[in-house]
């Protein structure tokens, strides 16, 4: 038997365990929830530009939700969520936080996604001094709220640790980069990490030799690609969201480039996977849905589920990386505030947040730090045959995986 | 200073780009012109016809060409349709605004519910081939689209000037009791352009599924550009629109190429509102 299957095995095994004390644990607890339902709001973009992520946080949210019933609630009453679309506008997200919180009278809240949005139910939840957990908040220095608490693990200043941790794992690579052409979209949390970028690569020698910025929803690649060949750089790093780096590999591969080492910031990783011109590709992530992450039967159960539910769904990605990982990590972290303090009252919520660690699936979690954020668990995943690997720091690597460079 | 390579290869992406504005804005052109419909939902049936190309060629296994000899008719006959209801309904110029903005939003969401908000590519053998010509390279799709653009607006120009039915259509367009009067069917007439209008956009949708990603709030992003296409082309003017998507196409690429790519976007107003000053009869 190989490595590989014996570590199949194991994974499965894993799993079976983990469903079997769950249904257990639900068996006993679930007929203990009675009274009224705790209700948690939230708003998520159901529709518009940014809906096909909140997609994946909408599944990974009900299965929460399900889980957490199963096994008994909270406080041993069942919980409800309350769920609006904002139609991925932000002045929306505000109203209908207002809305649900003086109207719906939910008991707590849960943040939407994007970090425009997630500002909106910030100001909303500081106003009514409501606990607010959300998911993937992408410019930390931003939120000045005291009981605001990130889901996504960036650490306090992300446009530093994280450009100093890619940078890291090029410099351990066979053939280090020397220059370095940096692109990217202007929309505000990818700009942010992108400026980061320019400033850490200046600092650690690597020659810049471009830095184009072009408008959220840019049509034509093709110039800025033209470019890019111009500007020959041993790395290209791409600030993009969705598959915007993905039409800048096309509209490279039609004018016969191909960068040597392309780092994409926030790619959508489906599609992404399936671009042939995307072999290789480098991206960040907080999650993936291999081991080390998945020695925790938690996040094994939960990948299985999401692989199922997402593919009823008809989403052309079934797997959980970043954003399903930060979704669940998000309902972890409002469960253990309530467990913790056995009671729905915010400020004892926020005041255990701050001074207990929680246990994710993307890691241990601490929010003592500048912003509430704590350590920054962002990692460097590559797109290696068709499928996305951690690659960097090697202690999450998957099994086998390790930076592919030409 | 950019090397002439990158301007001649940023020159051919813009007219690239440009025929494809010019496609999208081909049908609503002629609509506004023609049958006095700001038809908004003409940008949400190319979208439509680009899920759709994407379902045939991606998932049932399509050529594209063959993708193409199904998209045009379904679509031609769905611009009939809707024609008929709006002269039913007696639907105005600017009634037409908030009508075809409806269904705009409601393709979008069956656009949403069948393939989901997730983003969508299509991923075709040879989808990226390029031929060379010095040290240029000519993308093979794209330069098709510029040619079925530049051939249906010619086309579209010489139908509307040289045959019976353009003639027809433009003097109806122009008074309608009058052209009446001399037997021509305005009901009919009208029948056949919001066919023709919508089966451009079902062409155009087609090399979206082609060249671009696919999500549905997408279909929004595009109605400022096309609108200034087809209003700088003037309308009903199809070789004004070829003309007015290659101008901005690449205007917006040498933009792109020499300066900052976030300045792309100015370029199709800042041409817009200088025409509209020196040209104000525009609409």
């Amino acid at each position: 038997m190989t490595q590989a299957t014996t570590q199949r095995w194991l994974g499965l095994a894993r799993i079976a365990a983990a469903t079997a004390l769950a249904a257990v644990v639900g068996a006993g607890q679930a007929d203990a929830q009675s009274g009224q339902p705790i209700r948690i709001g939230s708003t998520l973009a159901l529709t518009g530009p940014l809906a096909a992520t909140s997609q994946v946080h909408k599944i990974a949210g009900e299965i929460y939700v399900e889980q957490l019933n199963k096994s008994g609630g909270l406080l041993g009453r069942p919980v409800e969520w309350v769920l609006k679309d904002d139609q991925s506008k932000p002045d929306l997200a505000r109203t209908l936080y207002e809305q649900l919180i003086t109207a719906d009278k939910v008991d707590l809240l849960m943040g939407p996604y994007a970090t425009g949005a997630i500002l909106s139910a910030m100001s909303v939840a500081q106003r009514y001094n409501k606990v607010l957990v959300h998911h993937t908040f992408g410019i930390p220095s931003m939120a000045k709220y005291e009981m605001h608490f990130p889901a996504w693990a960036l650490g306090p200043t992300p446009e530093a640790t994280f450009p100093n941790q890619l940078f890291d794992a090029l410099a351990a690579s066979p053939k280090p980069p020397k220059t370095i052409a940096i692109v990217t979209s202007k929309f505000p949390s990818v700009h942010f990490l992108s400026v980061g970028a320019r400033d850490v690569a200046k600092k650690r020698g690597l020659q810049e030799v471009l830095w184009l910025e072009w408008e959220f929803g840019n049509r034509d690649f093709g110039p800025i690609a033209a470019r890019v060949k111009d500007a020959k750089p041993d790395a290209l790093w791409i600030g993009a969201i969705g598959l915007e780096g993905v039409m800048l590999l096309e509209a490279a591969k039609k004018i016969d480039y191909e960068p040597p080492v392309h780092f994409h910031l926030y790619p959508a990783p489906g599609p992404t996977a399936k671009a042939p011109e995307a072999k290789n590709a480098l991206a960040a992530t907080i999650f993936e849905q291999h081991a080390p992450f998945t020695n925790n039967p938690v996040a094994a159960n939960f990948v299985k589920e999401f692989n199922d539910r997402a593919a009823k769904a008809g989403l052309p990605d079934n797997s959980v990386e970043v954003q399903a990982a930060a979704s669940y990590t998000a309902w972890q972290i409002l469960t253990a505030a309530v467990n913790g303090t056995k009671s729905l009252d915010d400020k004892a919520m926020g005041a255990w947040l701050k001074a207990n660690r929680v246990d994710a699936i993307i890691g241990k979690l601490r929010f003592d730090g500048p912003s509430n954020y704590g350590d920054d668990l962002m990692k460097i995943k590559q797109l290696q045959d068709g499928k996305w690997n951690v690659v960097w720091p090697k202690e999450y690597a998957a099994p086998g995986a390790s930076l592919k460079t030409p | 200073m950019p090397s002439a390579t990158l301007l001649g290869q940023s020159i051919l992406s813009g007219l690239f780009i440009g025929g494809l504005y010019a496609l999208m804005g081909l049908g609503l052109s002629l609509a506004w012109g023609y049958l006095k419909l700001i038809n908004l939902a003409h940008l949400a049936f190319a979208f439509l016809a680009a899920y759709v190309t994407y379902q045939f060629v991606g998932y049932a296994g399509l050529s594209p060409p063959v993708a193409l000899l199904i998209v045009v008719p379904a679509f031609f006959l769905l611009g009939v349709a809707l024609q008929a209801l709006y002269t039913r309904f007696a639907v105005g110029e600017f009634a037409s605004l908030l009508v075809t903005f409806g269904i705009a939003v409601i393709v979008e969401s069956l656009i949403q519910y069948f393939w989901t908000a997730d983003f969508r590519k299509l991923q075709i053998e040879h989808g990226t081939a390029s031929l060379r010509i010095g040290t240029l390279f000519v993308p093979v799709i794209e330069a098709l689209m510029l040619l079925v653009a530049a051939t249906l607006s010619l086309a579209t120009w010489a139908w509307l000037r040289f045959t019976y039915l353009g003639k027809a259509m433009r003097a109806s367009a122009e008074n309608p009791e009058i052209a009446a009067a001399f037997g021509i069917d305005p009901r009919r007439l009208a029948l056949l352009m919001s066919g023709i209008g919508t089966a451009y956009a079902g062409v155009a949708g087609v090399f979206i599924a082609l060249t671009s990603t696919l999500f549905p709030a997408q279909i929004f992003a595009w109605v400022g550009v096309v609108f200034a296409v087809v209003i700088l082309g003037g309308l009903g003017n199809p070789l004004g629109v070829l003309a007015a998507g290659l101008a901005i196409g690449v205007s917006e690429s040498v933009t792109m190429a020499v300066t900052e790519p976030t300045w792309a976007p100015l370029v199709a107003f800042t041409l817009l509102i200088l025409v509209l000053i020196l040209r104000p009869g525009r609409i």
